[in-house]
Protein backbone atom coordinates (compact mmCIF):
# COMPACT_ATOMS: atom_id res chain seq x y z
CA UNK A 1 0.00 0.00 0.00
CA UNK A 2 2.58 2.53 1.04
CA UNK A 3 4.08 4.65 -1.70
CA UNK A 4 7.85 4.49 -1.95
CA UNK A 5 9.20 8.03 -1.53
CA UNK A 6 11.20 9.42 -4.46
CA UNK A 7 14.36 9.92 -2.40
CA UNK A 8 15.40 9.77 1.21
CA UNK A 9 16.14 12.78 3.39
CA UNK A 10 19.51 13.60 4.83
CA UNK A 11 21.58 11.55 7.26
CA UNK A 12 22.38 13.47 10.44
CA UNK A 13 25.44 12.66 12.55
CA UNK A 14 25.82 14.38 15.91
CA UNK A 15 29.00 13.80 17.90
CA UNK A 16 29.82 14.96 21.40
CA UNK A 17 27.54 17.95 21.16
CA UNK A 18 27.37 20.28 24.16
CA UNK A 19 25.82 23.65 24.82
CA UNK A 20 26.67 25.83 27.78
CA UNK A 21 24.72 29.01 28.50
CA UNK A 22 26.69 31.68 30.30
CA UNK A 23 24.46 33.58 32.68
CA UNK A 24 24.90 36.17 35.40
CA UNK A 25 24.75 33.38 38.01
CA UNK A 26 27.31 31.09 36.41
CA UNK A 27 27.05 28.77 33.48
CA UNK A 28 24.30 26.27 32.77
CA UNK A 29 25.06 23.03 31.00
CA UNK A 30 22.00 22.80 28.73
CA UNK A 31 23.27 19.91 26.64
CA UNK A 32 26.15 17.54 27.17
CA UNK A 33 27.63 14.56 25.35
CA UNK A 34 24.91 14.29 22.72
CA UNK A 35 25.74 11.50 20.27
CA UNK A 36 23.07 10.73 17.75
CA UNK A 37 22.99 9.14 14.35
CA UNK A 38 19.79 9.66 12.39
CA UNK A 39 19.26 7.61 9.24
CA UNK A 40 18.09 9.17 5.96
CA UNK A 41 14.30 9.30 5.96
CA UNK A 42 14.02 8.39 9.62
CA UNK A 43 11.33 9.86 11.87
CA UNK A 44 13.10 10.44 15.17
CA UNK A 45 11.19 11.65 18.18
CA UNK A 46 12.98 13.29 21.06
CA UNK A 47 11.02 12.88 24.30
CA UNK A 48 11.84 14.55 27.55
CA UNK A 49 10.61 16.76 30.35
CA UNK A 50 10.68 20.53 29.98
CA UNK A 51 14.11 21.96 30.61
CA UNK A 52 15.97 18.92 29.30
CA UNK A 53 17.45 20.89 26.41
CA UNK A 54 15.46 19.25 23.61
CA UNK A 55 14.43 22.59 22.14
CA UNK A 56 18.01 23.82 22.35
CA UNK A 57 19.14 20.76 20.39
CA UNK A 58 16.55 21.45 17.73
CA UNK A 59 17.47 25.14 17.53
CA UNK A 60 21.09 24.17 16.99
CA UNK A 61 20.03 21.82 14.18
CA UNK A 62 17.94 24.68 12.73
CA UNK A 63 20.91 27.05 12.78
CA UNK A 64 19.20 29.37 15.27
CA UNK A 65 21.70 28.59 18.03
CA UNK A 66 25.26 27.27 18.16
CA UNK A 67 26.78 24.41 20.06
CA UNK A 68 29.58 25.15 22.52
CA UNK A 69 31.45 22.06 21.38
CA UNK A 70 30.91 18.95 19.28
CA UNK A 71 30.09 18.36 15.64
CA UNK A 72 26.99 18.09 13.49
CA UNK A 73 27.08 16.68 10.00
CA UNK A 74 24.00 16.87 7.81
CA UNK A 75 24.42 15.13 4.51
CA UNK A 76 22.06 17.22 2.41
CA UNK A 77 24.08 17.62 -0.77
CA UNK A 78 21.20 16.48 -3.00
CA UNK A 79 18.79 18.97 -1.52
CA UNK A 80 18.39 22.66 -2.18
CA UNK A 81 17.22 23.37 1.35
CA UNK A 82 18.84 21.69 4.34
CA UNK A 83 16.11 22.08 6.91
CA UNK A 84 12.81 23.75 7.68
CA UNK A 85 11.35 24.14 11.13
CA UNK A 86 7.78 23.99 12.38
CA UNK A 87 7.50 25.96 15.59
CA UNK A 88 5.40 25.35 18.65
CA UNK A 89 3.09 28.29 18.02
CA UNK A 90 2.73 28.26 14.27
CA UNK A 91 4.79 31.41 13.83
CA UNK A 92 2.83 32.30 10.71
CA UNK A 93 3.38 36.00 10.03
CA UNK A 94 0.15 37.78 11.02
CA UNK A 95 0.60 40.31 8.20
CA UNK A 96 0.76 37.75 5.43
CA UNK A 97 -2.08 35.73 3.94
CA UNK A 98 -1.95 31.94 4.18
CA UNK A 99 -0.67 31.85 0.61
CA UNK A 100 2.12 34.33 1.28
CA UNK A 101 3.07 32.55 4.48
CA UNK A 102 3.29 29.19 2.76
CA UNK A 103 5.41 30.65 -0.03
CA UNK A 104 7.74 32.54 2.34
CA UNK A 105 10.61 30.04 2.24
CA UNK A 106 10.54 30.08 -1.57
CA UNK A 107 10.36 33.87 -1.77
CA UNK A 108 13.39 34.28 0.53
CA UNK A 109 15.33 31.99 -1.77
CA UNK A 110 14.57 34.18 -4.74
CA UNK A 111 12.13 31.96 -6.61
CA UNK A 112 10.02 34.01 -9.03
CA UNK A 113 6.31 34.24 -8.21
CA UNK A 114 5.27 32.28 -11.29
CA UNK A 115 7.33 29.29 -10.18
CA UNK A 116 6.22 29.61 -6.58
CA UNK A 117 2.50 29.53 -7.33
CA UNK A 118 2.12 25.85 -8.33
CA UNK A 119 4.29 24.66 -5.45
CA UNK A 120 2.41 26.76 -2.93
CA UNK A 121 -0.83 25.45 -4.42
CA UNK A 122 0.30 21.85 -4.01
CA UNK A 123 1.45 22.42 -0.44
CA UNK A 124 -1.83 24.07 0.51
CA UNK A 125 -3.74 21.18 -1.06
CA UNK A 126 -1.62 18.73 0.94
CA UNK A 127 -2.87 20.23 4.22
CA UNK A 128 -6.36 21.23 3.02
CA UNK A 129 -5.96 24.99 3.12
CA UNK A 130 -6.65 25.93 -0.51
CA UNK A 131 -9.97 27.56 0.38
CA UNK A 132 -8.27 29.77 2.93
CA UNK A 133 -5.47 31.10 0.75
CA UNK A 134 -6.46 34.74 1.23
CA UNK A 135 -7.17 34.46 4.95
CA UNK A 136 -4.92 35.98 7.55
CA UNK A 137 -3.67 33.72 10.37
CA UNK A 138 -5.91 35.41 12.97
CA UNK A 139 -8.91 34.25 10.93
CA UNK A 140 -7.89 30.60 11.24
CA UNK A 141 -8.24 28.10 14.08
CA UNK A 142 -5.16 26.88 15.92
CA UNK A 143 -5.22 23.61 13.99
CA UNK A 144 -5.43 25.37 10.64
CA UNK A 145 -2.55 27.63 11.56
CA UNK A 146 -0.40 24.59 12.30
CA UNK A 147 -1.40 23.10 8.95
CA UNK A 148 -0.21 26.33 7.39
CA UNK A 149 3.08 26.07 9.25
CA UNK A 150 3.50 22.49 8.04
CA UNK A 151 2.77 23.50 4.46
CA UNK A 152 5.28 26.34 4.76
CA UNK A 153 7.92 23.81 5.83
CA UNK A 154 7.11 21.18 3.20
CA UNK A 155 6.91 23.63 0.30
CA UNK A 156 10.64 24.32 0.48
CA UNK A 157 11.28 20.57 0.09
CA UNK A 158 13.87 20.42 2.87
CA UNK A 159 16.16 17.44 3.49
CA UNK A 160 15.29 17.59 7.18
CA UNK A 161 12.08 18.64 8.86
CA UNK A 162 12.50 19.97 12.39
CA UNK A 163 9.41 20.07 14.55
CA UNK A 164 9.24 21.60 18.02
CA UNK A 165 6.11 20.27 19.75
CA UNK A 166 4.02 21.55 16.85
CA UNK A 167 0.71 20.16 18.14
CA UNK A 168 1.17 20.80 21.86
CA UNK A 169 -1.28 23.70 21.91
CA UNK A 170 -4.09 21.86 20.09
CA UNK A 171 -7.02 19.98 21.57
CA UNK A 172 -6.86 16.17 21.59
CA UNK A 173 -9.02 15.57 18.49
CA UNK A 174 -7.22 18.10 16.37
CA UNK A 175 -3.91 16.76 17.54
CA UNK A 176 -4.75 13.19 16.49
CA UNK A 177 -5.99 14.34 13.09
CA UNK A 178 -2.87 16.39 12.45
CA UNK A 179 -0.59 13.61 13.69
CA UNK A 180 -2.21 11.26 11.21
CA UNK A 181 -1.87 13.77 8.41
CA UNK A 182 1.74 14.39 9.25
CA UNK A 183 2.52 10.66 9.16
CA UNK A 184 0.70 10.34 5.85
CA UNK A 185 2.65 13.22 4.30
CA UNK A 186 5.93 12.02 5.74
CA UNK A 187 5.40 8.50 4.35
CA UNK A 188 5.15 9.87 0.83
CA UNK A 189 8.01 12.35 1.01
CA UNK A 190 10.70 10.33 2.81
CA UNK A 191 12.14 13.28 4.66
CA UNK A 192 14.24 12.93 7.76
CA UNK A 193 12.19 14.27 10.65
CA UNK A 194 13.38 15.32 14.08
CA UNK A 195 10.30 15.77 16.22
CA UNK A 196 10.32 17.12 19.74
CA UNK A 197 7.59 16.22 22.19
CA UNK A 198 7.01 15.75 25.87
CA UNK A 199 4.23 13.26 25.17
CA UNK A 200 5.24 9.58 25.20
CA UNK A 201 2.11 8.65 23.23
CA UNK A 202 2.96 11.11 20.51
CA UNK A 203 6.50 9.79 20.22
CA UNK A 204 5.19 6.23 19.87
CA UNK A 205 2.55 7.25 17.33
CA UNK A 206 4.94 9.07 15.08
CA UNK A 207 8.49 7.86 15.49
CA UNK A 208 10.71 5.12 14.12
CA UNK A 209 12.79 5.64 17.22
CA UNK A 210 12.44 7.69 20.37
CA UNK A 211 15.44 9.33 22.00
CA UNK A 212 14.62 9.85 25.66
CA UNK A 213 16.31 12.90 27.16
CA UNK A 214 16.86 13.84 30.77
CA UNK A 215 17.68 17.19 32.32
CA UNK A 216 20.50 18.77 34.39
CA UNK A 217 22.54 18.37 32.31
CA UNK A 218 20.50 17.66 29.19
CA UNK A 219 21.58 14.41 27.61
CA UNK A 220 20.18 11.40 25.82
CA UNK A 221 19.47 8.66 28.34
CA UNK A 222 18.21 5.96 26.04
CA UNK A 223 17.17 5.36 22.45
CA UNK A 224 14.17 3.10 21.95
CA UNK A 225 13.14 1.43 18.70
CA UNK A 226 9.49 1.71 17.79
CA UNK A 227 8.69 -1.33 15.67
CA UNK A 228 5.22 -0.42 14.36
CA UNK A 229 4.93 -0.73 10.58
CA UNK A 230 3.66 2.03 8.28
CA UNK A 231 1.07 3.15 7.39
CA UNK A 232 -0.04 3.50 10.98
CA UNK A 233 -3.50 3.87 12.38
CA UNK A 234 -2.90 5.76 15.57
CA UNK A 235 -6.06 4.80 17.42
CA UNK A 236 -5.64 1.09 16.66
CA UNK A 237 -1.99 1.32 17.58
CA UNK A 238 -2.76 2.74 20.99
CA UNK A 239 -4.61 -0.41 22.12
CA UNK A 240 -1.90 -2.94 21.18
CA UNK A 241 0.13 -4.61 23.95
CA UNK A 242 3.44 -3.53 22.42
CA UNK A 243 2.33 0.09 22.65
CA UNK A 244 1.62 -0.30 26.34
CA UNK A 245 4.95 -2.00 27.00
CA UNK A 246 6.93 0.69 25.18
CA UNK A 247 5.01 3.42 26.92
CA UNK A 248 5.87 1.91 30.29
CA UNK A 249 9.49 1.46 29.28
CA UNK A 250 9.89 5.13 28.35
CA UNK A 251 7.97 6.20 31.42
CA UNK A 252 10.37 4.23 33.66
CA UNK A 253 13.31 6.13 32.20
CA UNK A 254 11.60 9.48 32.74
CA UNK A 255 10.19 8.53 36.16
CA UNK A 256 13.65 7.83 37.50
CA UNK A 257 14.66 11.28 36.34
CA UNK A 258 11.61 12.98 37.80
CA UNK A 259 12.16 11.34 41.16
CA UNK A 260 15.81 12.28 41.16
CA UNK A 261 14.94 15.90 40.37
CA UNK A 262 12.37 15.92 43.16
CA UNK A 263 14.87 14.53 45.67
CA UNK A 264 17.58 17.08 44.84
CA UNK A 265 14.92 19.79 44.74
CA UNK A 266 13.90 18.95 48.32
CA UNK A 267 17.48 19.19 49.49
CA UNK A 268 17.94 22.60 48.00
CA UNK B 1 -22.21 39.41 9.44
CA UNK B 2 -25.16 41.87 9.45
CA UNK B 3 -25.30 41.52 13.23
CA UNK B 4 -21.71 42.70 13.44
CA UNK B 5 -22.22 45.59 11.02
CA UNK B 6 -25.28 46.74 12.95
CA UNK B 7 -23.23 46.79 16.09
CA UNK B 8 -20.60 48.87 14.33
CA UNK B 9 -23.30 51.36 13.27
CA UNK B 10 -24.63 51.53 16.79
CA UNK B 11 -21.19 52.20 18.17
CA UNK B 12 -20.68 55.00 15.65
CA UNK B 13 -23.97 56.60 16.75
CA UNK B 14 -22.92 56.38 20.39
CA UNK B 15 -19.66 57.99 19.37
CA UNK B 16 -21.60 61.13 18.39
CA UNK B 17 -23.83 61.13 21.44
CA UNK B 18 -21.51 62.66 24.03
CA UNK B 19 -20.42 65.75 22.02
CA UNK B 20 -24.00 66.45 20.89
CA UNK B 21 -25.29 66.06 24.43
CA UNK B 22 -22.67 68.50 25.69
CA UNK B 23 -23.68 71.13 23.10
CA UNK B 24 -27.36 70.79 23.96
CA UNK B 25 -26.64 71.22 27.67
CA UNK B 26 -24.52 74.27 26.94
CA UNK B 27 -27.23 75.92 24.86
CA UNK B 28 -29.86 75.24 27.54
CA UNK B 29 -27.62 76.60 30.28
CA UNK B 30 -26.95 79.88 28.44
CA UNK B 31 -30.61 80.34 27.56
CA UNK B 32 -31.49 79.74 31.19
CA UNK B 33 -29.37 82.80 31.97
CA UNK B 34 -26.31 81.09 33.37
CA UNK B 35 -23.19 83.03 32.37
CA UNK B 36 -22.66 86.32 30.55
CA UNK B 37 -23.48 85.89 26.89
CA UNK B 38 -20.81 88.44 25.87
CA UNK B 39 -18.07 86.25 27.28
CA UNK B 40 -19.62 82.81 26.96
CA UNK B 41 -21.61 82.69 23.72
CA UNK B 42 -24.33 80.08 23.17
CA UNK B 43 -23.72 77.35 20.57
CA UNK B 44 -26.32 79.08 18.38
CA UNK B 45 -24.26 82.32 18.44
CA UNK B 46 -21.17 80.40 17.49
CA UNK B 47 -23.04 78.63 14.71
CA UNK B 48 -24.22 81.96 13.33
CA UNK B 49 -20.71 83.41 13.38
CA UNK B 50 -19.42 80.17 11.86
CA UNK B 51 -21.83 80.63 8.96
CA UNK B 52 -20.87 84.29 8.47
CA UNK B 53 -17.14 83.52 8.50
CA UNK B 54 -17.72 80.72 5.99
CA UNK B 55 -19.64 82.95 3.63
CA UNK B 56 -17.03 85.70 3.81
CA UNK B 57 -14.41 83.11 2.81
CA UNK B 58 -12.30 83.94 5.83
CA UNK B 59 -12.75 80.63 7.63
CA UNK B 60 -12.24 78.36 4.58
CA UNK B 61 -9.02 80.18 3.77
CA UNK B 62 -7.72 79.96 7.34
CA UNK B 63 -8.62 76.27 7.37
CA UNK B 64 -6.72 75.60 4.18
CA UNK B 65 -3.68 77.49 5.46
CA UNK B 66 -3.62 75.64 8.79
CA UNK B 67 -4.29 72.24 7.24
CA UNK B 68 -1.46 72.75 4.80
CA UNK B 69 0.94 73.55 7.63
CA UNK B 70 -0.25 70.54 9.61
CA UNK B 71 -0.07 68.06 6.75
CA UNK B 72 3.21 69.31 5.32
CA UNK B 73 4.84 69.34 8.76
CA UNK B 74 3.38 65.97 9.69
CA UNK B 75 4.66 64.31 6.52
CA UNK B 76 8.02 66.04 6.73
CA UNK B 77 8.50 64.88 10.32
CA UNK B 78 7.00 61.39 10.09
CA UNK B 79 9.00 60.00 7.18
CA UNK B 80 12.43 60.47 8.76
CA UNK B 81 10.87 59.44 12.09
CA UNK B 82 9.83 56.05 10.71
CA UNK B 83 13.08 55.53 8.82
CA UNK B 84 15.35 56.43 11.74
CA UNK B 85 13.25 54.54 14.27
CA UNK B 86 13.52 51.36 12.22
CA UNK B 87 17.22 51.96 11.63
CA UNK B 88 17.72 52.28 15.39
CA UNK B 89 16.19 48.84 15.84
CA UNK B 90 18.26 47.32 13.04
CA UNK B 91 21.65 48.78 13.93
CA UNK B 92 22.91 49.17 17.44
CA UNK B 93 25.33 51.93 16.42
CA UNK B 94 22.49 54.08 15.08
CA UNK B 95 20.64 53.64 18.34
CA UNK B 96 23.68 54.60 20.40
CA UNK B 97 24.07 57.82 18.41
CA UNK B 98 20.39 58.81 18.38
CA UNK B 99 19.17 57.72 21.82
CA UNK B 100 20.75 60.58 23.80
CA UNK B 101 19.55 63.12 21.23
CA UNK B 102 15.97 61.94 21.66
CA UNK B 103 16.31 61.98 25.43
CA UNK B 104 17.56 65.57 25.34
CA UNK B 105 15.38 67.05 22.61
CA UNK B 106 12.02 65.28 23.02
CA UNK B 107 11.03 67.07 26.27
CA UNK B 108 11.84 70.57 24.96
CA UNK B 109 8.58 72.39 24.12
CA UNK B 110 8.84 72.80 20.38
CA UNK B 111 7.47 76.33 20.59
CA UNK B 112 10.57 77.26 22.59
CA UNK B 113 12.50 76.53 19.41
CA UNK B 114 10.41 78.98 17.39
CA UNK B 115 12.78 81.97 17.70
CA UNK B 116 15.68 79.78 16.65
CA UNK B 117 13.72 78.46 13.70
CA UNK B 118 12.63 81.94 12.69
CA UNK B 119 16.30 82.88 12.62
CA UNK B 120 17.15 79.87 10.52
CA UNK B 121 14.20 79.80 8.11
CA UNK B 122 12.82 83.32 8.16
CA UNK B 123 9.23 84.46 8.67
CA UNK B 124 7.73 82.56 5.73
CA UNK B 125 5.79 79.32 5.60
CA UNK B 126 8.92 77.18 5.94
CA UNK B 127 9.56 78.03 9.56
CA UNK B 128 5.98 77.12 10.57
CA UNK B 129 6.11 73.80 8.75
CA UNK B 130 9.50 73.00 10.27
CA UNK B 131 8.26 73.46 13.85
CA UNK B 132 5.32 71.15 13.17
CA UNK B 133 7.68 68.63 11.58
CA UNK B 134 9.98 68.65 14.60
CA UNK B 135 7.00 68.06 16.88
CA UNK B 136 5.70 65.19 14.75
CA UNK B 137 9.12 63.58 14.41
CA UNK B 138 9.65 62.50 18.04
CA UNK B 139 6.58 60.37 18.79
CA UNK B 140 7.03 58.65 15.44
CA UNK B 141 10.70 57.78 15.91
CA UNK B 142 10.12 56.52 19.46
CA UNK B 143 7.20 54.31 18.41
CA UNK B 144 8.82 53.01 15.24
CA UNK B 145 11.84 51.98 17.26
CA UNK B 146 9.74 50.35 19.98
CA UNK B 147 7.67 48.52 17.38
CA UNK B 148 10.66 47.15 15.53
CA UNK B 149 12.68 46.32 18.62
CA UNK B 150 9.86 44.38 20.27
CA UNK B 151 8.76 42.13 17.44
CA UNK B 152 8.02 38.68 18.78
CA UNK B 153 11.16 36.60 18.64
CA UNK B 154 9.45 33.72 16.90
CA UNK B 155 8.99 35.80 13.72
CA UNK B 156 12.68 36.61 13.64
CA UNK B 157 13.46 32.92 14.20
CA UNK B 158 11.12 31.86 11.40
CA UNK B 159 12.61 34.38 9.00
CA UNK B 160 16.15 33.28 9.83
CA UNK B 161 15.34 29.58 9.58
CA UNK B 162 13.66 30.14 6.22
CA UNK B 163 16.67 31.89 4.80
CA UNK B 164 15.62 35.56 4.86
CA UNK B 165 18.32 37.99 3.77
CA UNK B 166 18.74 41.19 5.81
CA UNK B 167 16.77 43.02 3.13
CA UNK B 168 13.82 40.63 3.32
CA UNK B 169 14.08 40.59 7.10
CA UNK B 170 13.66 44.36 7.04
CA UNK B 171 11.03 44.81 4.31
CA UNK B 172 8.85 41.76 4.99
CA UNK B 173 9.24 41.10 8.70
CA UNK B 174 10.55 43.99 10.80
CA UNK B 175 8.63 46.71 8.96
CA UNK B 176 5.29 44.93 9.09
CA UNK B 177 5.85 43.74 12.63
CA UNK B 178 6.44 47.36 13.67
CA UNK B 179 3.53 48.76 11.66
CA UNK B 180 0.85 48.71 14.41
CA UNK B 181 3.09 50.73 16.74
CA UNK B 182 4.21 53.00 13.90
CA UNK B 183 0.55 53.84 13.38
CA UNK B 184 0.09 54.52 17.07
CA UNK B 185 3.02 56.93 16.82
CA UNK B 186 1.58 58.58 13.72
CA UNK B 187 -1.74 59.20 15.47
CA UNK B 188 0.00 60.90 18.36
CA UNK B 189 2.12 62.89 15.90
CA UNK B 190 -0.98 64.06 14.04
CA UNK B 191 -2.54 65.37 17.24
CA UNK B 192 0.71 67.09 18.17
CA UNK B 193 0.85 68.64 14.69
CA UNK B 194 -2.54 70.23 15.31
CA UNK B 195 -1.46 71.60 18.67
CA UNK B 196 1.81 73.02 17.39
CA UNK B 197 0.38 74.47 14.19
CA UNK B 198 -2.31 76.35 16.13
CA UNK B 199 0.11 77.56 18.76
CA UNK B 200 2.59 78.77 16.15
CA UNK B 201 -0.16 80.73 14.47
CA UNK B 202 -0.85 82.49 17.79
CA UNK B 203 2.61 83.93 17.92
CA UNK B 204 4.15 84.03 14.49
CA UNK B 205 1.51 84.24 11.82
CA UNK B 206 -1.03 86.52 10.21
CA UNK B 207 -3.15 83.68 8.86
CA UNK B 208 -4.61 80.35 9.85
CA UNK B 209 -7.07 79.21 12.48
CA UNK B 210 -4.65 79.86 15.31
CA UNK B 211 -4.38 83.46 14.15
CA UNK B 212 -8.19 83.65 13.93
CA UNK B 213 -8.50 82.49 17.54
CA UNK B 214 -5.82 84.81 18.85
CA UNK B 215 -6.87 87.94 16.95
CA UNK B 216 -10.53 87.39 17.90
CA UNK B 217 -9.49 87.16 21.51
CA UNK B 218 -7.58 90.40 21.24
CA UNK B 219 -10.67 92.09 19.75
CA UNK B 220 -12.87 90.36 22.33
CA UNK B 221 -14.90 88.67 19.59
CA UNK B 222 -15.50 85.66 21.74
CA UNK B 223 -17.87 83.94 19.32
CA UNK B 224 -15.31 84.11 16.49
CA UNK B 225 -12.72 82.74 18.89
CA UNK B 226 -14.98 79.80 19.60
CA UNK B 227 -15.50 79.28 15.87
CA UNK B 228 -11.73 78.79 15.57
CA UNK B 229 -11.62 76.39 18.49
CA UNK B 230 -14.57 74.38 17.19
CA UNK B 231 -13.06 74.25 13.70
CA UNK B 232 -9.87 72.77 15.09
CA UNK B 233 -11.95 70.20 16.96
CA UNK B 234 -13.94 69.28 13.85
CA UNK B 235 -10.76 68.96 11.77
CA UNK B 236 -9.31 66.79 14.50
CA UNK B 237 -12.29 64.43 14.44
CA UNK B 238 -12.28 64.23 10.63
CA UNK B 239 -8.56 63.51 10.31
CA UNK B 240 -8.61 61.06 13.19
CA UNK B 241 -11.53 59.17 11.59
CA UNK B 242 -9.79 59.13 8.22
CA UNK B 243 -6.71 57.89 9.96
CA UNK B 244 -8.53 54.99 11.60
CA UNK B 245 -9.94 54.00 8.20
CA UNK B 246 -6.46 54.22 6.71
CA UNK B 247 -5.14 52.03 9.49
CA UNK B 248 -7.84 49.44 8.82
CA UNK B 249 -6.83 49.44 5.18
CA UNK B 250 -3.08 49.26 5.78
CA UNK B 251 -3.17 46.81 8.71
CA UNK B 252 -5.99 44.41 7.79
CA UNK B 253 -4.46 41.64 9.87
CA UNK B 254 -4.85 43.53 13.12
CA UNK B 255 -7.62 41.78 15.02
CA UNK B 256 -10.59 44.16 15.41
Amino acid sequence: MSVEPPRKGARIEIEGLARVFEGPRGSVQALTGIDLSIAPGEFLCIVGPSGCGKSTLLRILAGLDRQSSGRIKVDSANWAVENAMVFQESGLFPWMSVEQNVGFGLMTRGMPASERAPRVEAAMRLVGLTQFRRHFPHQLSGGMRQRGAIARAFVTDPAVLLMDEPFAALDAQNRTILQEELVRIWETTGKTVVYITHSIDEALFLGDRAAVMTAHPGRIKEIIDIPFPHPRNLMELSVTPTFGELKLKIWRVLEEEVNRARATGDQA
Amino acid sequence: MSEASRQVRQERLLYLLSPIGLIVLWQLAIQAGLGDRRFVPAPSDIAERFYLLCVSGELPWDTVVTLWRIIAGFVLGSIPGVALGLAMAMWRSVRIVIDPLIAALFPIPKLALMPLILLAFGFGETSKIVVVAIGAFFPVIVNAYAGAANIEKIYIDVARNYGASPRIMFTRVVFFGALPLIFAGLRVALAISFIIATAVEFVASKSGIGYLIWSSWELLQVDAMFVGIVTIGILGVITSTLFIELERFVIPWKAP
